[in-house]
């Protein structure tokens, strides 16, 4: 049976291997740099089960100190130039799009035939399915890339490093803000905020809980410019408590369309600058300067009618019984 | 009450632009020690504290690895992006023919919102897309019914072509597994004792995404009224 780890050992080495070729790049500003911190990534990846609460930590640390004091910067590794792609984009046309097809088709079939067939029980562990089918569909795909489009060896590692090293250290935010949430929880971090969001707006029908969890994630992220850094909190002290608890909502229904009442806030602020702020510049926008530039202020009804219709949505799906 | 500055730290953090793993790491150990801080608390007591936050910090940051699984999607949207993938994506792209600006955001949307709905986020984008295509079409589209555009409507379409960008990313790439924000969901309620799946997850982003694509396609329908008063009320060419 395919589990989690296996899927972790075939992670653990592409990062292995990023971090390698990283470090093979002679020259490259922050290559060292870069190899620590994908080496690190990998490490966690493949002896993560080893190493203990503690040890973890300190593999944090050690990742954040790496990560976060320096430019991690991106390595130049040799690819095609723009005349070729345009000759590739000619050459095998619409076919460029069935291997980035086959992902979600794997992940979603491989997710439906491993609840649902003895075959496919017998195939992929049942913990965090969805993924694991998501990671094969990318195996796939990428067999299926490589016997059509005839590419270098390496390149699908060093394409992949270019792409992850663009990403840079915003790859661990998602798995640090879950952490975080870890440890807000078991600080009751949530019971606090909670009872002050009650002193302004009483949690006690669903409708306000419904009301005050939607508006907080928006204002939250107004003020962050980030939905991820205002989901723990905001789930921690009105999500789980309230509406998971007390009245029994869905976690899951709950959870996603609370997450797109944030993606609301960060529609509406200029803290979200790669998205409202970079294109307004890009677009030589005469306003770009000003806090509510034009992008921002053409998304704002849009927003304003999508952070209504999410909570209308959260009232009338999650909590039917 | 002591805890809440964990959440202050948060707040200030990202305000300040501090890098947020350090805002976040900062933000967990002073939550920890705080929580411990109370009557008869000795500085053993709260560097136990600092210890214990750290550890259980480890484990949470150990038992959400998974989300590292999805980056197995780059080695192949990297090697279809050296094949030519995203100029692809423009030819295509070039060939929709729209009589008005709001029509072809309109179309450019839904583009946009079913390739973000299968992973393929990166097709769509300010500098790959919105600049050197999506904004000068709409722009041309509007010269092509209306004759030279001023300054006014000129810049109300680029502005709305960005945000036609942003509002068709945002509502479609939920309904993507391997997304940030539902693998941070799934992680998160992990952390509370709850076993979700991430199919389950994304596929609640769906009601969101229609009512999505009715209401910013009701918009982009109504816009072109909107660039004709901007043309009416005229205005120098100020570029």
């Amino acid at each position: 049976m395919i589990t989690l780890e296996h899927a972790y050992l075939v992670v653990g080495l592409m990062f292995a291997a990023f971090a390698m070729l990283a470090l093979a790049e002679r020259g490259a500003p922050g290559r060292i740099r870069r190899a620590l911190f994908w080496g690190l990534v990998a490490a966690s990846l493949l002896f993560g089960s080893h190493l203990g609460g503690f040890g973890n930590g300190l593999l944090v640390i050690a990742l954040v100190a790496i990560g976060a004091t320096g430019r991690l910067g991106a390595g130049a590794p040799a690819t095609t130039g723009q005349a070729e792609r345009e000759a590739g984009a000619a050459r095998f046309g619409n076919r460029l799009f069935v291997p980035a097809l086959m992902v979600p088709l794997f992940a979603v079939g491989g997710t439906l035939l491993a609840k649902n067939t003895a075959a496919g029980q017998w195939l992929i562990s049942p913990v965090q399915t969805t993924l694991i089918a998501l990671g094969i569909g990318c195996l796939a795909a990428l067999a299926t890339a490589m016997l059509w489009f005839r590419q270098p060896v390496l390149a699908p590692l060093q394409e992949g490093r270019r792409l992850m090293d663009s990403i840079g250290w915003a790859a661990l935010l998602p798995q640090m803000l879950a952490s975080l949430g870890a440890v807000f929880l078991a600080a009751d971090v949530g019971q606090v905020v909670g009872d002050l969001i009650a002193m302004v707006i009483p949690l006690t029908t669903v409708a306000l809980a419904v009301f005050a969890y939607c508006l907080g994630m928006a204002l939250f992220t107004i003020v962050m410019g980030n939905a991820f850094a205002a989901f723990p909190v905001m789930t921690a002290a009105i999500g789980l408590p309230f509406l998971v608890g007390t009245f029994g909502g869905d976690p899951a229904i709950v959870c996603a369309i609370g997450m797109l009442a944030g993606f609301c806030g960060t529609l509406m602020t200029p803290m979200a600058a790669n998205f409202n702020v970079v294109p307004a510049n890009l677009l030589e926008l005469p306003d770009r300067n000003a806090p509510l530039n034009g992008v921002i202020r053409a998304q704002i009804p849009t927003a304003l009618l999508m952070l209504v219709a999410n909570m209308v949505l959260m009232y009338g799906l999650a909590f039917r019984h | 009450m002591l805890v809440l500055l964990g959440v202050a730290v948060v707040v200030a953090g990202f305000v300040a632009r501090i890098n947020p793993l350090i805002v976040i790491l900062v933000a967990a150990v002073t939550t920890g020690v705080l929580a411990a801080v109370g009557p008869g608390a000795t500085p053993q007591m709260l560097a136990a504290a600092a210890v214990d936050t750290i550890s259980r910090f480890g484990t949470a940051f150990n038992e959400n690895r998974y989300f590292h699984i999805t980056w197995l999607v780059l080695p192949v949207i990297g090697l279809l992006e050296r094949a030519g993938l995203q100029e692809r994506a423009r030819i295509l792209i070039r060939q929709v023919k729209a009589a008005t600006a709001g029509r072809l955001l309109l179309v450019y949307f839904m583009v946009r919102q079913a390739t973000a709905a299968l992973g393929l986020v990166s097709l769509g984008g300010h500098p790959q897309m919105v600049r050197p295509l999506v904004a000068p079409m709409a722009e041309s589209a509007a010269e092509a019914e209306h004759g030279p555009l001023p300054g006014r409507a000129r810049f109300r379409i680029r502005a709305m072509a960005a945000a036609t960008d942003n509002i068709g990313l945002f509502f479609g790439e939920d309904i993507f597994i391997a997304i940030g924000s539902i693998v941070l969901i799934v992680g998160f309620l992990e952390q509370a004792g709850i076993r979700v799946e991430a199919l389950h997850v994304s596929l609640w982003a769906i009601p969101t995404a229609i009512v999505a694509l009715l209401v910013h396609g009701t918009r982009l329908l109504l816009f072109d009224r909107r660039v004709k008063r901007d043309i009416a009320a005229g205005g120098e060419d100020d570029r």
